[in-house]
C-alpha cells in the first residue's frame, strides 16, 4: 500500500516553545486517517508544514510523493484544505468564493457542488461577510469536496457547525471514502467523529505521534472494564496481574483489565462462578483521556 | 446613563492598545510649529519677507491664506497643512477602535460584558479629543517658550483641536453607515478631502478675483483657519467648530440605535450564487479587492489635478495684472519659469499621495495573509510570487494610473485656460508621471518589509511620512543635503521645464527592483503566520 502522507521525526518551534517535537505520521493511500488531540497538540502546524506553509525545522515530510514545501504548487493541484478557522473576502458571495478557489485548484464538478450547497443548505447569493462562523466553514468545504482531488487535508472542519450539518458532513465523507483512491486527513478534538469515519488514527500529544493505528488495535491498548456478580468469594482476584481499580459493592464486583490478561482473569471468573457479567469495551474516549494524563499517574 | 456602562475600562483598553502610536503623533505633530519658530524667525525676519514668500497661489492651496506678517502668525500659516494632518489621525483614531472592532467581532465580545450600547464609540471619542487636548495643551506650552503670545499659542492649539475633533465626529458618523471599516475609512477621508478642497478653492479665489471665497466657510478646516492665532484670536469660530462636532457625535449616537452590533445602515444585498467565468485566478481576485480602491483613488487624483490646473490660471492671470511682479519674474526667467516651478512643486505632491497609495495597495498583501484569507489562496495551485504579483500589480501599476490622470486632468484644465491643450498636456503628463520612480521605491520598500520582516510592514508608512517631512520641512530649514537625499523625490527631475536626465529615474528603478526582489525573494523563504 502505498503513502498518501508521510512524516518522520517533524521538528518545528516558535520562540520558546516546540509546537512538533518529532512528529511520525503515516497515512495510506485511500483511507481516511484521524488525527486526534487537544487544542495546541500540533495538529494545525502539521497540516500547515504539509502545505508548504511553514517549513519545517528538522525532519522528513512527503505528500503525495512530493516535497510539501518545494512542489507546493504542483502539489496543491491535487489536494483541497478546508482551514479550522474560514476567512473569507468579505466583498465576495459564497458562490463566487466557491467557485474561485475551487478553479483556481483546477476545476470543480458543477453537478457534485449543486448537490452539495443543497446538502449544507448554504445560500451562495451572500455576501461572505454576513456569514455566520458555520456558513464560512460550509463554503470551505463545498470548495473542497465539489473539486476532483486524490487528497483532502481538513483540520476540525466541523467546529462551527450544527450536529445536523456534522451529519451532513460525516455522510458526504463516508462517501468520499468510498471514491476509489481518495485519501483524507482528518483533524479533529471530536472523538465521536473520528470513530465514526476513519479508519485509521494518530493521536498526537505535544508535537508527538502518542499513538497510531486503526481503531480496534488502539482499543487493544486499552482496558475492558468488567462487572460481575459472583456466587463465590472474589479472594485473589484482584492480585491477579492486569487487574487494575478492583472494588467490591454491593456483592458485585468492578474492574478493568488490560487487554492481553483478559483470557487468565475469564477464567477465574467461571472458577468462581458468575450470576451475571457485564463487559464493556473501551471507548476511544476512555484511551484518550489515559493518553493525556499527566505523565506518572498512569 | 445605562448606554455608556463601561466607558472607563474601554478608554484603557484603547490607551493600552495605543500606548506606542498615540504619544508618536502627539509630540510629533506639535513639535512640528515648535521648531518651525526659530528656522522660520532666521529666514524671514521682515514682514515683507514673509508677504513675498507667502504670497504665492501654491503656497494659498496648501497652507492657506496669510492673516498678518508676525512671526506666529507666519508660522501658524507655515503649518497649515498639519489640522488637516491631526483631522485625518483623529478620524482613522475613531474608525480603527469603532467600525474595525466590530468588523473583526472583537467588539461583540465586550459587548456581552457589562458594556452600555453607546461605550465603545464614546471611548474611541474621549480617547481621540483628549489626545487632541493633550497635542493642544503641549503645542500652546511649547509655542509660549519660544516667546510667542500666550492668547496666540492657546489659540494655535484650538485651532488643531476644532479639525482633530470635527473629523474625529466625521469618523464616528462614517462608522455607522457601512459594515466594512475601510469604506468608512473612505467616506470619512473623503469627508476631510472635500473640506480641505473647499478651503483651498475658496482660499485660491479670495487670492484672485475673489468670487468663490465664500467656500472656505464650507469647510471646517476653513474655521479652523480663520480663527487667526496670533492675529484675531477669534474664538467664536472655536464654538461653531464645537458646536458641529456635538451635532455629528448627537448623529452617530442617533444612527447607531438604529441598526445591529455588526451592521451598518445600508442592508446587505443578495449578490451572484455563481462566480463569474472570469473570476478564477488570483489576478481576478485581486481586481475584485483592489477595483474600489483604485476608482477612489482615481477619482481623487482627478480631482487633485483639475485643482491644481486651475489654481496655476490664477498664478497667471496674478502676474500679468502685476506690473512689478511680471518684472521680477521676467528677471528669474520669465512668467512661464513661475508656472512650471508651481507645477514642479505640486506634483512632487501628487506624487508623495500617489506613493502613499502604492504603500497601501501593498501592505494589502499583509492584510491578506494576517487575516488569513491568503491561506486558502495558496493551499490551491497558486504559487507565492503569483499570489504576491497579483496584488502588487496594483502596488506598481495603479499609481501610474493615478499619476497619469492626475498629470492629464492638470494639463487639460490649464491647457483650455490659456489656449495650449496640445502642449500642456504632454508637459504635465511628463512632469505627474516622472514621479513614478520615486513612488516605486516607497512601494517596493513595502514590498521588502513584507517579505523579509513581515511583523514591521506598517513601518512602511514611514515611507511617504519621511518624505513628506522632508519635503514640508526642507524648504524652509536648512536641512543637510544628505537628509534631503533620503527622499527618492529628491532626486526627481523638476518638470515641467527643468532638464531630464535619465540617469536618476534608471538608477531609482534599479533600485525599486532590487529592494522589491529581496522581498519577494524572502516572501518565498518565510513561514506564512497562523491567522
Amino acid at each position: 500500500m502505498s503513502e498518501a502522507i508521510s512524516t518522520e521525526g517533524l521538528v518545528k518551534a516558535f520562540g520558546q516553545t516546540r509546537a512538533l517535537d518529532g512528529l511520525d505520521l503515516t497515512v495510506h493511500t485511500g483511507e481516511v486517517h484521524g488525527f486526534l488531540g487537544p487544542n495546541g497538540a500540533g495538529k494545525t502546524t502539521t497540516i500547515r508544514i504539509l502545505l508548504g506553509m511553514t517549513r519545517a525545522d528538522e525532519g522528513k515530510a512527503q505528500l503525495l510523493g512530493g516535497d510539501p514545501w518545494s512542489d507546493a504548487t504542483d502539489l496543491h493541484r491535487r489536494l483541497a484544505y478546508v482551514p479550522g478557522d474560514v476567512t473569507l473576502w468579505p466583498n465576495l458571495t459564497g458562490g463566487e468564493a466557491i467557485d474561485l478557489l475551487g478553479r483556481m485548484r483546477g476545476g470543480l464538478d458543477k453537478a457534485r457542488k449543486a448537490a452539495l450547497l443543497e446538502r449544507f443548505d448554504l445560500d451562495p447569493r451572500k455576501k461572505a461577510r454576513t456569514y455566520s462562523k458555520g456558513n464560512r466553514q460550509k463554503v470551505a468545504l463545498i470548495a473542497a469536496l465539489a473539486s476532483d482531488v486524490e487528497l483532502l487535508l481538513l483540520d476540525e472542519p466541523t467546529s462551527g457547525l450544527d450536529p445536523l450539518m456534522e451529519d451532513v458532513f460525516r455522510q458526504v465523507v463516508q462517501e468520499e471514502s468510498d471514491r476509489e483512491g481518495r485519501t483524507v486527513l482528518l483533524s479533529s478534538h471530536i472523538l465521536s467523529e473520528v470513530e465514526a469515519l476513519c479508519d485509521r488514527v494518530t493521536i498526537i500529544r505535544a508535537g508527538r505521534a502518542a499513538e497510531t493505528g486503526t481503531l480496534s488495535e488502539l482499543r487493544h491498548l486499552t482496558r475492558t472494564s468488567v462487572q460481575a456478580e459472583l456466587l463465590g468469594s472474589p479472594d485473589g482476584l484482584a492480585d491477579l496481574k492486569g487487574v487494575h481499580d478492583f472494588h467490591l459493592q454491593d456483592g458485585q464486583v468492578h474492574f478493568a483489565v488490560d487487554a492481553d490478561a483478559l483470557n487468565p482473569v475469564l477464567r477465574r471468573l467461571a472458577e468462581v462462578g458468575v450470576q451475571s457479567l457485564v463487559c464493556q469495551p473501551p471507548t476511544l474516549e476512555e484511551l484518550f483521556l489515559r493518553l493525556y494524563e499527566p505523565e506518572g499517574s498512569r | 446613563m445605562k448606554t455608556l456602562a463601561g466607558t472607563g475600562g474601554l478608554i484603557r483598553l484603547i490607551l493600552r492598545r495605543d500606548r506606542v502610536i498615540l504619544p508618536i503623533w502627539i509630540v510629533l505633530l506639535c513639535l512640528i510649529p515648535i521648531s518651525y519658530v526659530n528656522t522660520f524667525a532666521d529666514l524671514y525676519p521682515t514682514a515683507e519677507s514673509r508677504q513675498q514668500y507667502a504670497d504665492n497661489a501654491g503656497f494659498i492651496t496648501l497652507y492657506g491664506q496669510l492673516s498678518g506678517t508676525s512671526l506666529g502668525e507666519f508660522i501658524t500659516w507655515r503649518v497649515g497643512f498639519v489640522p488637516v494632518i491631526v483631522g485625518l489621525i483623529s478620524l482613522l483614531t475613531v474608525i480603527r477602535h469603532t467600525r474595525v472592532e466590530e468588523e473583526t467581532g472583537r467588539s461583540e465580545l465586550l459587548g456581552s460584558s457589562v458594556v452600555g450600547r453607546h461605550a465603545g464609540l464614546a471611548a474611541a471619542l474621549v480617547t481621540t479629543f483628549g489626545a487632541n487636548l493633550l497635542l493642544a495643551v503641549l503645542l500652546a506650552l511649547g509655542m509660549q517658550s519660544q516667546d510667542l503670545p500666550l492668547a496666540g499659542s492657546v489659540a494655535l492649539g484650538l485651532e488643531f483641536v476644532c479639525c482633530g475633533w470635527v473629523f474625529a465626529a466625521v469618523g464616528a458618523v462614517a462608522a455607522q453607515l457601512t459594515a466594512s471599516a475601510g469604506t468608512a475609512r473612505g467616506i470619512a477621508i473623503g469627508a476631510l478631502g472635500v473640506s480641505y478642497l473647499f478651503r483651498a478653492a475658496g482660499d485660491t479665489s479670495a487670492h484672485s478675483d475673489g468670487g468663490l471665497a465664500w467656500l472656505s466657510w464650507l469647510s471646517p478646516i476653513g474655521w479652523a483657519q480663520r480663527i487667526q492665532p496670533y492675529g484675531g484670536n477669534r474664538w467664536w469660530l472655536v464654538l461653531l467648530a464645537f458646536a458641529l462636532t456635538a451635532a455629528l457625535i448627537a448623529a452617530a449616537a442617533f444612527l447607531s440605535v438604529r441598526r445591529d452590533v455588526g451592521s451598518g445602515l445600508l442592508p446587505a444585498r443578495l449578490g451572484p450564487a455563481e462566480g463569474a467565468p472570469s473570476l478564477r485566478t488570483p489576478l481576478a481576485l485581486a481586481w475584485r479587492l483592489h477595483r474600489g480602491l483604485l476608482a477612489g483613488w482615481i477619482a481623487g487624483f482627478a480631482l487633485l489635478g483639475v485643482l491644481f490646473g486651475g489654481v496655476a490660471e490664477g498664478v497667471g492671470e496674478m502676474i500679468q495684472d502685476d506690473q512689478d511682479v511680471q518684472e521680477i519674474f521676467a528677471r528669474l526667467g520669465g512668467s512661464s519659469g513661475l508656472i512650471d516651478s508651481y507645477f514642479a512643486g505640486v506634483m512632487t505632491i501628487v506624487g508623495l499621495i500617489a506613493s502613499a497609495y502604492a504603500v497601501q495597495a501593498a501592505l494589502r498583501l499583509r492584510a491578506e495573509e494576517t487575516s488569513g484569507r491568503a491561506e486558502p489562496v495558496l493551499a490551491t495551485a497558486t504559487g507565492r510570487w503569483q499570489w504576491a504579483g497579483s496584488h502588487l500589480v496594483f502596488a506598481l501599476l495603479g499609481p501610474a494610473v493615478t499619476l497619469l490622470v492626475a498629470g492629464f486632468a492638470a494639463g487639460l484644465t490649464y491647457g483650455v485656460a490659456v489656449g495650449e491643450v496640445g502642449r500642456q498636456v504632454p508637459r504635465l503628463l511628463a512632469a505627474s508621471l516622472v514621479q513614478l520612480p520615486a513612488v516605486w521605491v516607497l512601494a517596493a520598500i513595502a514590498i521588502a518589509l513584507f517579505g523579509l520582516l513581515p511583523r514591521a510592514s506598517a513601518v512602511a508608512w514611514a515611507g511617504p511620512a519621511v518624505c513628506l517631512l522632508i519635503g514640508l520641512v526642507g524648504a524652509g530649514a536648512n536641512l543637510a543635503g544628505w537628509v534631503q537625499d533620503v527622499s527618492p523625490f529628491s532626486h526627481l527631475p523638476h518638470l515641467p521645464g527643468g532638464s531630464t536626465t535619465a540617469t536618476p529615474l534608471i538608477i531609482l528603478v534599479v533600485i525599486a527592483a532590487a529592494v522589491g526582489l529581496a522581498g519577494l525573494a524572502g516572501l518565498r523563504r518565510r513561514d506564512l503566520p497562523t491567522s
